[in-house]
């Protein structure tokens, strides 16, 4: 009977504890946010690269870059952010609580990094010279946020 | 027995005397900048290198918004919470009737024109190396800016830390006699040098602090704890930041760094105005921060 018990006790606590693991990790959605920011970073680098005179300057190179990170301005956030998945009560994040303390504006900035993104569109491919001020502009976007929304690293 | 009493009142006096002199707030000689003309356009680069702006604008301003020197934002230390002053050029809520010898008091040696010390908040330890001539040009620029009336917000210190007097002291012991690098070899690394030391005052936060609050300068830019208590601010010497002087200079410029990530908290209101200042000036940073031992 005590071994019953016990059992029950372990087999409850696993079940319980497996529950939870699924409702509060949110690892999709971490993985799913943070890739696109990977792939954003990856984009700019072609970008940047090409900015900075450390790789030759390819138009068409540069406008697929510029056209990746449009679309990833694209992507619905909201599915990606839910309540509950911040630094304070997860793992594996940065993601401050401000973000949904003050959702407006988090969404208000991440319109502007898809204003920076048509902008670097509409010009990548115009030549090395309009890649420096453009890139300044995503880079604002990009600063402006994680100013705000993104907890420091450790 | 007697002779003891007046043996011991003479050492107390002297104790008092002492002290009073090393806790003293002393102010420039009022004469200083007598034959120094500021020029205004200059002190705008002196300002934005100095880094003015990011402390004292409102703590929501944007863009022209930030030339507003209103005071308001709050900085969470182990010592307390600072609350920056208005030092605009209004008369009254700001610093609007100081003379520049009083400016120069207040920036380089954190004397107050009411001969107060001011907390080292205000980074005058780096400050102290800005050279007579910017800080001319710098109270030039500062009567171009717009005055505003905000009233200033008390600090918000536990005590001994209030003890405004015992931070005579503190200068003793941190107020730096030179350069943290003796020996630039370089004009362009000793403009880096000046940059990073003097006016944009690195050191302040990629500095480590003792327990009294002071920067450890055997340590030099080796990174430190974040003051607001959360993550760590990352070490600038060759020895941990492997990052080529091209893209030291670029990551001022854009924010980017060498992977793209992009800076964030402090850095961004550092980095917007390294933006500003020529491309030289960034390349002087980068050049002094590989110069580093």
């Amino acid at each position: 009977m005590k071994i019953f018990i016990t059992s029950a006790v372990a087999a409850a606590t696993l079940f319980t504890g497996s529950l939870a693991y699924a409702q509060d990790d949110f690892s999709g959605q971490l993985k799913a946010r943070q890739g696109q920011f990977r792939i954003m970073a990856i984009n700019l680098g072609i970008l940047g690269d090409m900015a900075k005179g450390e790789t030759e300057y390819n138009a068409e190179a540069a406008q697929a870059a510029a056209d990746t990170l449009v679309a990833v301005s694209m992507i619905q956030q909201a599915p990606m952010w839910p309540e509950g998945s911040d630094e304070m009560s997860i793992d594996g994040t940065r993601a401050q609580t401000t973000i949904w303390e003050q959702t407006d504006d988090f969404q208000s900035k991440w319109a502007d990094f898809g204003s920076a993104a048509e902008a670097m569109q509409a010009s990548a491919a115009s030549g090395q010279d309009a890649l420096g001020p453009l890139m300044g502009q995503v880079g604002g976007a990009c600063k402006a946020c994680h100013d705000d929304h993104r907890a420091p690293a450790d | 027995m007697k002779r003891l009493i007046i043996t011991g009142a003479l050492v107390l006096t002297a104790v008092a005397a002492a002290g009073f002199v090393l806790t003293r707030a002393a102010p420039l000689d009022a004469d200083r900048f007598d034959s120094i003309d500021g020029d205004a356009s200059r002190g705008e680069t002196v300002f934005i290198a100095s880094g003015c702006a990011s402390c004292h604008a409102a703590p929501d301003a944007e863009g022209d918004g930030k030339r507003v020197l209103a005071g308001g934002q709050r900085f969470d230390t182990d010592f307390g919470t600072f609350a920056a002053p208005n030092i605009s050029p209004d008369r009254e809520a700001g610093i609007g009737d100081w003379t520049v010898t009083e400016f120069a008091s207040a920036v380089t040696r954190g004397v107050s024109p009411e001969g107060r010390h001011y907390f080292p908040a205000f980074p005058y330890t780096s400050y102290v190396h800005m050279t007579d001539q910017d800080v001319a040009d710098l109270w030039a620029f500062w009567q171009t800016l717009p005055a505003d009336a905000t009233a200033n917000a008390a600090h918000e210190l536990a005590f001994p830390f209030n003890i405004r007097r015992a931070i005579g002291l503190w200068k003793q012991i941190y107020m730096p006699d030179g350069f943290v690098l003796s020996q630039p070899e370089t004009p362009e690394v000793e403009r880096g040098r000046y940059l990073v030391e003097a006016l944009a005052h690195c050191g302040e936060c990629h500095t480590a602090r003792s327990a009294l609050g002071g920067m450890q300068r055997s340590s030099w830019l080796e990174g430190a704890a974040n003051p607001s208590g959360r993550g760590k601010i990352p070490s600038l010497v060759p020895d941990d930041l492997d990052w080529s002087a091209k893209d030291i200079a670029y990551y001022l410029e854009s924010g980017f760094t060498p992977e793209y990530d992009s800076a964030g908290g402090h850095m961004v209101a550092v980095i917007e105005n390294f933006a500003q200042l020529p491309k030289s000036d960034r390349q002087a940073v980068a050049a002094y921060l590989k110069a580093l031992p």
